[in-house]
């Protein structure tokens, strides 16, 4: 595998809520490589998103990084300051927000708000941020026209496009993503998969993608996290994990899906809800839901075990040594 | 084919837009023309803008139509729907944090609406049937569900509250707005099962409105695909996922994100998935600027919908007819 860019370890993240700290992450570790694409798959509330900002250092009260490090480039982001931090933002790290309706300015024009993120970050002058405007706003298929477009002249697609393109400015080494196609429609959505594939291909970035819906990533991302309860449960190469799923989790969400082939079957879906993060039980999160759940479930937490390039964090696949 | 329970006929809803002296129309839907059996399970496939939730609000009452005829077991709907007709066909909306009173107890809806609907019921009667009906969706235990706050349900089982509040007017066809969309992908087929139940066991019509193919295809019986307010293709659900006709139904089939199709699959799909124009849209397909068969016949006139077996119809001058 060639050269690791990100190194998360440990990562924590507890929210404070009047009932006590919910653990809203809980001990998340993995490496990105250069130009790789990670998708992290959960559900609401799994910390998938708060996950994100904690590894962009964009939490704010009442969430907080309470253990772990995210080092970038050998650079522990953690321990930096606001100013050294801008420093690394969208040269090195962008973020692409879900809602694009809401990340952009509604009173300025795209090629506003696009030499806006250039002036923040760059001494750059204004021939040569029109230029760099122009070159993104095509990457990503939209008319250079549209740069004295305001937001709402352009569709939702265009409008995540143009976040993109926002985040391409400066050429990161990663770029965050999260959730950006799930305001979009079928087609629309494939065709921002495809794009951010083929632009990957091009200019050899990381991504981090985020999604509540793994389908939405089936034919895009490298490797494939589902993450549960806080917790990364299985990780590992994307078509593997949809193919052989490992955990019972995972193998309950692939069991959720009604495809379009194959025959018409009875589908079950997983019962029950997900468990508080505020005073989390004890042992597995997934055991109460879990059909093939154990007496040692109940009380020890499984360890993500990896074995051949894939992780898994159960039990059942990684039966416990009795000491 | 026993007698539809719903028929629309040349069905249109129109919006002006812009402001007082705008002559810009919206065309939300044009001409819709369908029909529900008793027992079935119907989808209304489209993407934002489609005017699948248009339809089902016109049905529900909510808006009334420009023009065009909506029959309802047998009898032709006037300007206001009546407490009935809105108890047989009533609706379940797509956000379960907006549609249920967070300040009222979970009973308290379904006692009121039996209250209303089931005017036979006593009091005691009432709340034996309102724990019936939650069980009914697969909440329990009843009696406990009822007793307590929205803000305790999850939004799975507040989805499921929505069924058992439309089971409540003992009702011939529900109109479900995207019920499952908001929902996660664990819980959203558990919703889908009820949905099947209701049909199987109670032999309630559903009026399923979805952009998931998928979807649909595992619960509704017939699909109809809508693009830009007009009914592009109709048939049974196999007809139409296993030969789908038109060209806006084959690109929604190969960009629909399913984790089952081979690599390869969708990677020489070029459209960008740009919305279509439907304020004023002028004369010809609504599809055609976007559709790779298009001819010149397709940008001055309207392709009419037309059998192509006793149960498929669509609406396009590129596919051939048998």
């Amino acid at each position: 595998m060639s050269a690791v860019i990100l190194e998360v370890r440990d990562l924590r993240v507890e929210y404070s809520t009047p009932s006590g700290p919910a653990e809203a992450v809980r001990g998340v570790s993995f490496d990105l490589a250069k130009g790789e694409f990670l998708a992290i798959v959960g559900e609401s509330g799994c910390g998938k998103s708060t996950l994100l900002y904690s590894i962009a250092q964009l939490l704010e009260y009442p969430a907080q990084t309470v253990g772990g490090t995210v080092r970038f480039d050998a650079v522990d982001l953690t321990t930096l300051t606001a100013e050294e931090l801008r420093q690394h933002r969208w040269r090195d790290i962008s973020v692409v927000m879900q809602s694009a309706m809401n990340a952009l300015n509604p009173t300025l024009t795209i090629a506003a708000q696009l030499a806006d993120a250039c002036r923040a970050h760059t001494e750059w002058d204004d021939d040569r941020i029109a230029q760099r405007s122009a070159e993104v706003l095509s990457m990503v298929s939209i008319d250079v026209a549209h740069l004295n477009s305001f937001p709402f002249q352009l569709s939702g697609g265009m409008r995540q496009r143009a976040m993109i393109a926002m985040a391409l400015l400066l050429e990161p080494k990663l770029i965050i993503m999260d959730e950006p196609t799930s305001a979009l429609d079928v087609v629309a959505q494939r065709s921002l998969m495809r794009q951010i594939e083929n632009l990957r291909q091009q200019l050899g970035f990381a991504v981090l993608f985020v999604t509540h819906d793994m389908s939405v990533v089936s034919h895009f991302s490298d490797r494939l996290a589902v993450m549960y309860a806080g917790e990364f449960v299985e990780l590992g190469d994307t078509r593997d994990v949809f193919d052989r799923p490992r955990h019972p989790y995972s193998v309950g969400l692939m069991d959720a899906f009604p495809s379009l082939v194959g025959e018409s079957k009875f589908l079950s879906g997983i019962a029950g809800n997900p468990p508080s993060l505020v005073n989390p039980p004890e042992g597995c999160p997934f055991a109460p839901r879990c059909p093939f759940v154990m007496q040692e479930c109940r009380q020890f937490l499984p360890e993500l075990v990896d074995s051949e390039g894939r992780a898994v964090r159960c039990h059942l696949v990684n039966p416990r040594v009795r000491s | 084919m026993t007698e539809a329970i719903l028929r629309v006929e040349k069905m249109s809803r129109h919006f002006r837009v812009g402001g007082l002296r705008s002559a810009r129309t919206l065309h939300a839907t044009d001409e819709v023309s369908f029909e529900v059996a008793p027992g079935e399970i119907v989808a209304l496939v489209g993407e934002s803008g489609s005017g699948k939730s248009t339809i089902a609000r016109v049905l529900a009452g909510l808006y009334r139509p420009t023009s065009g005829t909506i029959i309802f077991e047998g009898q032709v709907q006037g300007k206001r729907t009546s407490r009935k007709v809105r108890g047989r066909m009533p609706m379940v909306f797509q956000d379960p944090f907006g549609s249920i009173n967070p300040v009222l107890r979970i009973g308290h809806g379904l006692r009121r609406s039996l209250k209303l609907h089931r005017p036979d019921l006593d009091s005691e009667a009432r709340d034996a049937e309102a724990v019936a009906l939650v069980e009914r969706v697969g909440l329990l235990p009843g009696a406990e569900v009822l007793r307590r706050y929205p803000h305790e349900l999850s939004g799975g089982q507040r989805q499921r509250l929505g069924f058992a509040q439309a089971l409540a007017s003992r009702p011939s066809l529900i109109l479900a707005d995207e019920p499952v969309s908001m929902l996660d992908v664990s819980i959203r087929i558990g919703l889908l099962n009820v949905m099947k139940s209701l049909r199987d066991d109670e032999h309630v019509s559903l009026l399923y409105i979805t952009h998931d193919l998928a979807s649909a295809r595992y619960v509704a019986d017939r699909m109809i695909v809508l693009y830009a307010g007009r009914i592009v293709e109709e048939g049974t659900t196999h007809e139409v996922i296993a030969d789908p006709s038109h060209p806006y139904t084959r690109l929604l089939m190969a960009t629909a994100p399913d984790p089952r199709l081979p690599l390869s699959h969708a990677a020489d799909v070029q459209d960008l998935g740009e919305p279509p124009k439907v304020i004023d849209p002028g004369p010809g397909c609504r599809f055609a600027p976007r559709c790779p068969l298009a001819m010149d016949v397709c940008r001055t006139s309207t392709p009419a919908l037309v059998h192509l077996s006793a149960t498929k119809l669509v609406a396009c001058y590129a596919v051939e007819m048998p």
